[in-house]
Formats: C-alpha cells, sequence, structure tokens
C-alpha cells in the first residue's frame, strides 16, 4: 500500500512538472512579455523603463535560465505577483481558499452522503411510491439550471422568508468569534452550499440506484440469501459495497473539480472563493493569478484522483493485490 | 415419511413468458442419505423446482400450486423469518458457477462465518476455528492461507470448495447443488463429486443434484428424474432410468451423449499439410515490472509444433490453463506469438504484418465459445454474415446474396437475415457463428469450444453440422475442447496439452484408448460415467 501511495506520488510530481512547463511556455507563447503588458497598462513606452522592468523580473535573461527560475518559484509556492490586486499570486489565492474548500467541500460531501443514502433508499423500494418520488426530485434537480436555483433559492429563502442570509462569507462588520462567528459562517454556507449540492445528489443518487439494483441480481447475492442472512445484512454488507465501486469512480472524477467547479454558484451568493478570484483575473487579463490557480487546480486534481485510487484499493481486494 | 416431500407443485412463470409454468405436476420424494439427480436441458425447469424448496425463486416467478413438506413441516409459503432459520441452516445450497457466487470484496473466512452469524451460532472466534477446520474438510491445501484469501485469488475448483464449506457449516440435512461442476475441469469436477459423495456418506445428508450431464448422473445417482419443458417426464431408480428409458425424451438425450468410442475414420494422411505450426511461443506477463510492482510471467504457449493436413480435424484438449485456447488465438494472431512459425500456404502467418497479413487471415476463421456473447448483439444477422465479406470488398448486393447462402447451408430460414442475436436459441447462435466464420471461405476452421456451452441434443446436431460441412466445403479444422467426448466424435487426432506444453499427440482411438503418458490417462480416468457408457454398449450389443 506505502509502495502503491509513493509510486503515484513520484507519477503525480512528473505530472505537475509538465504542467509547469506548458504553463511557463503558455506565458511565453502571447505577444510581447509581462513587461511590455506592465509597461503598456503603466502607459509608459520608454526604452530604459522596459529594460528595467525586464532586468528586475529576470526577462532578459536567456529562457531556459527563466524557465529554471519559474519552476523554482513554483515548487517554492511562489506564483509570482499580481499587478491589478498589489499582492503575490499565492497570497491572493490562500486567501481565498478555505472559503471555496469549505464551499465545495461540504456541498461534497453532504451530495454524496444524501445521494448514496436516497439511492439505497430508492433501490430497495424499486417500484414503489418512495422510489418513485425519490427518482422524480432527483430527475428536476438533475435538470434544472444550477443559477436558476441558487437564484430561487436566494429569493425564497433570503428575500421572502429572511430566514437565511442572501450573499456573502460572513455579517460584515459584526465582529463575531468563536462560536458565534461559526454559526454565522454556517447560516452563509447554507444556500450555496445546497444549491451547489443539489445537482451532485441527483448523480449519485441515480448512479447508486442503478449500481445497486444491478448488484442485487449478481450470483453471491443469492448465494448470501441462501445462507439466511437478514435482508438489511446482505443490502449493507453484500450489495452496497460491491455497488460503490462505480459510484467512487464518478465521485473522484467530481470531486477533481471542486475548487473551480463553483464559479456560478460563488458568483450568485457573492461567495468571496477562488471562483470569482479567477473569473475577475480572467475579465482583467491578470495572467499570474490565472496561471497560479490553474497550476493549483491541477494540484488539487492529482491530489483527488489519488484519494480516490487509494479508497478505491481500499475497497476492492482486486486491485491492491494484482495491481 | 420422507425427509422432503414434494406434492403437484406448479411453479407459474410472469405473464408474457414463452409458457405460463416454469414447472408444474412436480411430485418427488428425497429421503436421508439420498442422492436425487435432476436431470434435463436448459429451460427444463430443473433449477425452478429446486430454488422453489430454498424459497428463492426470482422475482415475478411464484408456486402457485401443491405442498412441499420438510421433516414433517409444510415450507411453502412459509413467513420469510421462518424460511431464514431453513435457509443455510436445514437445506443450503451449491451453484453452478463458482467465481460469481462469491462476494468478491469479501474474504473467504468472512464469507463462512457468515453463515453461523446468520443463524447466530457459535461466537467469533469459534466461527473461525471452524471455518478453518471446515476449509480442511473439503480438501482445501493450505486452509491458513485460505481463509484470509479472497475469492479471486482462488482457483475454480477451490472456489466450488469454499461454496460447500458454506453450505455444510452448519450440517444441514439436504444439500442443493444446481450445476456444480458445470464450469469445472473434468479432474476438478470428478474431486468435487468424490468429495459430495463422502460427505453424503459421513454425514447421511441428502442431494439433489441438478445437471444435464449424463455421465455425472451415472455416477452419483441413486435415484434419477427426468424433467422436459417445466414436466416430470420420466423418475425412478438410476440404473433404471439410465439402463432402460422408457420415455422418448429420456432416449434421445441419452443417445445423444456423444461417447468416447465413437470414432471417425481418419483417412490416411498422404496430402500436403495445409497447416503448419513450428516451436510456436506465447508468454504472458502481468504487472509493469518497473520500479513499482512486482511481474508476473505465464509461460502460456511452450514450443508447440504440429501440422494440420487437409481434410483433417485434430482435437487440442486439455485442462483450463493449458494453453489451448492460447494457440488458436495464436494462429489467428488475435494474439501475436512471441516466437515460431505459423506456416500456410506458404506464408508464415505469425510474421506477417498490414495487408499481407489481412489477406492470409481470412483463411483462418475461428468458431467461439459463447453463442451468447460472441455475436454482436446490436446487429442484424445480415450485418454480422455481410461486414467480413465487405471489408475484403465484396459488393453489398452480393455479400447479401451469399449470407443468405449461408444460412441455408447452416440449416437455418433465410427470414434470419433481418433478425437480431437475442430473438435465437443458444444453438442456433453457434449455427450463425458458424455460418459467420464460413462467410470469408476459409480454408482453417478453428473451433474453441464451439460446443460447450449448448446442451447434449443440441450439441449433437452442431457437431454433425460441423462434420458435415467439413466434408462438403473440404474443409481442415482445429477444435480446441476440454471435453474428451466430444473431441472423441469428431476429431481424426488428437493433441494433449498441459501447462503450454504438448504432452501427447496421436490418432483419436490411439490417445483415448492407449495413452502414453500418465497425464493422458488421468484425464481419462476423471471424465464421468464411464461405467455407465460401457454398460450402455453391453446393453446395446
Amino acid at each position: 500500500m506505502a509502495r502503491f501511495i509513493l509510486g503515484r506520488l513520484v507519477k503525480a510530481v512528473f505530472i505537475l512538472l509538465a504542467i509547469l512547463v506548458f504553463n511557463f511556455f503558455l506565458i511565453h507563447a502571447a505577444p510581447g512579455d509581462p513587461a511590455a503588458v506592465m509597461a503598456g497598462e503603466a502607459g509608459a513606452g520608454d526604452p530604459t523603463y522596459l529594460a528595467e522592468l525586464r532586468e528586475r523580473f529576470g526577462l532578459d535573461q536567456p529562457l531556459y535560465v527563466q524557465l529554471w527560475i519559474y519552476i523554482k518559484g513554483a515548487v517554492q509556492l511562489d506564483l509570482g505577483y499580481s499587478l491589478r490586486q498589489q499582492m503575490p499570486v499565492a497570497e491572493l489565492i490562500a486567501d481565498r481558499l478555505p472559503a471555496t474548500l469549505l464551499l465545495t467541500g461540504v456541498a461534497f460531501v453532504l451530495s454524496l452522503v444524501f445521494g448514496v443514502i436516497a439511492g439505497v433508499a430508492a433501490s430497495a423500494r424499486q417500484g414503489s411510491w418512495g422510489d418513485t418520488i425519490i427518482s422524480t426530485l432527483a430527475l428536476l434537480f438533475y435538470a434544472t439550471p444550477l443559477f436558476w436555483v441558487a437564484l430561487m433559492a436566494a429569493l425564497v429563502f433570503s428575500v421572502w422568508l429572511e430566514w437565511l442570509p442572501g450573499f456573502g462569507y460572513q455579517s460584515i462588520g459584526a465582529g463575531y468569534t468563536g462560536l458565534a462567528h461559526a454559526w454565522d459562517v454556517t447560516k452563509h454556507l447554507i444556500l450555496p452550499a445546497s444549491t451547489l449540492g443539489l445537482f451532485f445528489m441527483a448523480i449519485y443518487m441515480r448512479m447508486t440506484r442503478a449500481s445497486m439494483l444491478e448488484v442485487s441480481r449478481l450470483d453471491f447475492v443469492k448465494t448470501a440469501r441462501a445462507k439466511g442472512l437478514k435482508r438489511r445484512v446482505i443490502q449493507r454488507r453484500h450489495i452496497l459495497r460491491n455497488a460503490l465501486l462505480p459510484v467512487i469512480t464518478l465521485a473522484g472524477l467530481q470531486a477533481g473539480q471542486i475548487f473551480g467547479g463553483a464559479i456560478l454558484t460563488e458568483t450568485v451568493f457573492a461567495w468571496p472563493g477562488i471562483g470569482r478570484l479567477m473569473f475577475e483575473a480572467i475579465n482583467q487579463r491578470d495572467y499570474n493569478v490565472i496561471l497560479g490557480v490553474f497550476y493549483i487546480s491541477a494540484a488539487m486534481v492529482l491530489l483527488f484522483n489519488l484519494i480516490t485510487d487509494v479508497v478505491y484499493v481500499i475497497i476492492d481486494p482486486r486491485i491492491r493485490l494484482t495491481g | 415419511m420422507s425427509l422432503l416431500e414434494i406434492r403437484d407443485l406448479a411453479v407459474a412463470l410472469p405473464e408474457g413468458a414463452d409458457r405460463a409454468f416454469a414447472a408444474k405436476d412436480i411430485n418427488f420424494d428425497l429421503d436421508r442419505g439420498e442422492i436425487l439427480c435432476i436431470v434435463g436441458e436448459s429451460g427444463s425447469g430443473k433449477s425452478m423446482s429446486a430454488n422453489a424448496v430454498m424459497g428463492l425463486l426470482p422475482q415475478g416467478v411464484k408456486p402457485v400450486k401443491g405442498t412441499i413438506t420438510f421433516d414433517g413441516e409444510p415450507i411453502l409459503g412459509l413467513p420469510e423469518k421462518e424460511m431464514l432459520k431453513l435457509r443455510g441452516g436445514r437445506i443450503s445450497m451449491i451453484f453452478q458457477e463458482p467465481l460469481s457466487a462469491l462476494n468478491p470484496l469479501m474474504r473467504v473466512g468472512a464469507q463462512i462465518a457468515e453463515v453461523f452469524e446468520a443463524h447466530g451460532a457459535l461466537t467469533p472466534p469459534e466461527r473461525r476455528a471452524r471455518a478453518l477446520k471446515l476449509l480442511d474438510e473439503v480438501g482445501i491445501p493450505d486452509p491458513e492461507a485460505a481463509i484470509r484469501a479472497y475469492p479471486f485469488q482462488l482457483s475454480g475448483g477451490q472456489r466450488q470448495r469454499v461454496m460447500i464449506a458454506m453450505a455444510l457449516a452448519l450440517e444441514p440435512d439436504i444439500l442443493i447443488a444446481d450445476e456444480p461442476t458445470t464450469a469445472l475441469d473434468v479432474t476438478t469436477q470428478a474431486q468435487i463429486l468424490t468429495l459430495i459423495e463422502d460427505l453424503r456418506q459421513k454425514r447421511g445428508m441428502a442431494v439433489i443434484f441438478i445437471t444435464h450431464d449424463f455421465g455425472v448422473v451415472a455416477d452419483i445417482a441413486d435415484r434419477v428424474i427426468v424433467m422436459q419443458t417445466g414436466e416430470i417426464v420420466e423418475s425412478g431408480a438410476a440404473d433404471e432410468v439410465l439402463l432402460r428409458p422408457s420415455h422418448p425424451y429420456t432416449k434421445a438425450l441419452i443417445d445423444a451423449i456423444p461417447r468416447l468410442t465413437q470414432r471417425s475414420e481418419a483417412d490416411a494422411q498422404t496430402r500436403e499439410p495445409i497447416l503448419t505450426v513450428e516451436d510456436l511461443q506465447k508468454t504472458f506477463s502481468t504487472g509493469s515490472g518497473s520500479l513499482f510492482g512486482k511481474r508476473r510471467v505465464v509461460r502460456a504457449v511452450q514450443d508447440v509444433s504440429f501440422e494440420l493436413y487437409a481434410g483433417e480435424t485434430i482435437g487440442i484438449v486439455g485442462e483450463s490453463g493449458s494453453g489451448k485456447s492460447t494457440v488458436g488465438r495464436c494462429l489467428v494472431r488475435l494474439l501475436d506469438p512471441d516466437g515460431g512459425r505459423v506456416m500456410v500456404e506458404g506464408a508464415d502467418i505469425a510474421e506477417l504484418t498490414g495487408s499481407a497479413l489481412r489477406d492470409n487471415r481470412r483463411k483462418l476463421q475461428m468458431i467461439f465459445q459463447d453463442p451468447f456473447s460472441s455475436l454482436n448483439p446490436r446487429a442484424r444477422v445480415s450485418r454480422i454474415l455481410t461486414e467480413g465479406l465487405i471489408a475484403y470488398g465484396t459488393p453489398r448486393r452480393e455479400a447479401l446474396a451469399r449470407a443468405r447462402e449461408l444460412l441455408e447451408l447452416v440449416g437455418l430460414d433465410a427470414s434470419a437475415m433481418n433478425r437480431f442475436p437475442h430473438e435465437f436459441s443458444g444453438g442456433q447462435r453457434q449455427r450463425i457463428g458458424i455460418a459467420r466464420a464460413l462467410a470469408l471461405d476459409p480454408k482453417i476452421i478453428i473451433a474453441d469450444e464451439a460446443v460447450s456451452a449448448l446442451d447434449v441434443s443440441i450439441q449433437a446436431q452442431v457437431l454433425d453440422l460441423l462434420a458435415d460441412l467439413k466434408t462438403r466445403l473440404e474443409l481442415s479444422m482445429l477444435f480446441i475442447t476440454h471435453d474428451l467426448r466430444v473431441a472423441a466424435r469428431i476429431c481424426d487426432r488428437i493433441i494433449v496439452m498441459q501447462k503450454g506444453r504438448i504432452v501427447e499427440a496421436g490418432p483419436t482411438g490411439k490417445v483415448l484408448h492407449d495413452p502414453d503418458t500418465e497425464y493422458t490417462r488421468s484425464l481419462l480416468d476423471a471424465i464421468p460415467g464411464q461405467e455407465y457408457e460401457r454398460a450402455l454398449e453391453t446393453a446395446g450389443a
């Protein structure tokens, strides 16, 4: 197991390095160089100023030296400087990261847990009223556009009912600390997290239901019944565990997107996360920020793929012992 | 009073099925310590009757009439809670497919311990100890290792032993065995049959043994029931039914059994060989062999050489894992051999690439084992039969005309053209598979277990068809099979393979009746129903 993880980590480092190099050449493929962009934005075309800028950022060095410097920086999480925000990119991202991880992480866990539970419940009563209701709701959530659900949720729960705050990460100027702060953030979190989670919950529910029904027809389930095991035990121990394998594959793919996949929700609920940072950076041509987010996203995808593989290996002995 | 009494049992199929009852008018008794065989072809309702005893019928299939009395108590229609006590406790069951019948994600020990858990017997450490003892009892070589193993780490025979250990855990009164040896090699089958026979004697357990194989029946049955389309057509003591069958269906089934002694005449091989295989090698390796993960190497085919003459049929026989299928696949280049030569009409198939390979490989065509998965379920028969021809440049119209001829050749109606594979029975599908193989006018047919998935009576028809086509179209054939009786029926010469090597080769009569090697002899000894076959011959003579 340790060897497996080590192997995957080594591969991940190489992929990340490849992405870095790709990043680097992406910058240099654009016409002009960052110095020209900066000078242009500052409204100064003075060649000495340009040369000064180039020297300051090391742009007068040969390409391979620049590549080396860039990689060295990136490895130490120095992702350059955002001229727009007048802050180092790494700091900007670190600032926004917790909010995004909180939102998408909570949405992901909620959707997975409730999706699987709903799927199991629906499959256990295949064709009954309960199954029909769960399946219809899931289809509804799946088919409705995310931004519409978000707007409606804000309208109903925040504007009309005034139960929950409709935007932001915390009450501005309230200065809560400790538990009061946590409760404040939780209240702000409920609407965006459930909006984002509903869609994925619908997918997990349908997947779990289909997978449970398929597995329940397999021979070993009949063996389990022939042993005289109770229905619930068969459901949990024999069917669910086997049925979870495809769900985990799907969840792993989606967990990789957790980082950047919440732009819409963050925009509607004014959630100060990475998605909005990215969105603003694109609008403002803030290359260093875009590339920084790209780099961190790639790292996240690799991390979640690794986690998925480890979970898979824990659940399915066939991979652990033959792979 | 018998241990189990079934009276007037009728099991209804869901509406829209091809008949109303899966089984009806089922009457039989089972005594303690008795082995009762239920024989019939697929779809005869033999499994349904047994599943009804366990209360494990598939969804939509329901018993509608009759009684089942177990140990003096009626058990048909008993509430689920009461049935749970019987299942696995007093009546237990083993199934055909030992791989899929075990949960792939659970250790073997845990799956056995579950039986005790389900019935609230013993403490967890005692359960483990009992599981170990059971594994030892059913003849698993290293129980300590097996108890921690996952099903995929065991061989087919070992998995079936685990199933049996599970079924015996609580010393049931009745063991229901549903085709338990059908998926196994002859040698493994013989061991499992001996094991069941032993257990019956030691524990006085009654056995209901469901099978389509009369050889197996002859070896173990005390009494026999023959079923056809849901009804019992004949029943009685084993000797009575097997040697003096009264019902025409039973007679037909018994006549269809291929005999070891039934031998086709081998004509003198003076002609040129059409296929020459020299030193064929194929090695499989799993795992990357890189820094992480160790490499496992299986030498599937080693130094295999033989010649196939025009108009001749060679049988390649061996246990699973002997490399016989790999040889077939290397010949048509579904696998690339690692070494050796495959000469067909002066060209080395093993070496060719690109268009030269395409032009030559049409001379060898393959018929596969599973008539269900070897035809594209989304393609009509017309497409299945013309695809190859069109790929080789035959105009569509001509290809369709040829496809109709082919259907006639294999004994199917031209109306089959517009139908999908699932609309045909297993035997018909295999005929389509044969027609597909013949479409490109091959010189050589390679049949890989082509009749193994078929019932005996269908098997006989398909073998007759193959023999007939062979003479009419002047084909040569390589017949890969694990079934020595089938080989005896159709082959001129036989090659016996073990662990990737040829251990014996010679004329069919010589190999099957006077083998040179110990291995071939052990294969022959494992064939079930040999005494029965001799008895049939004496009776017939």
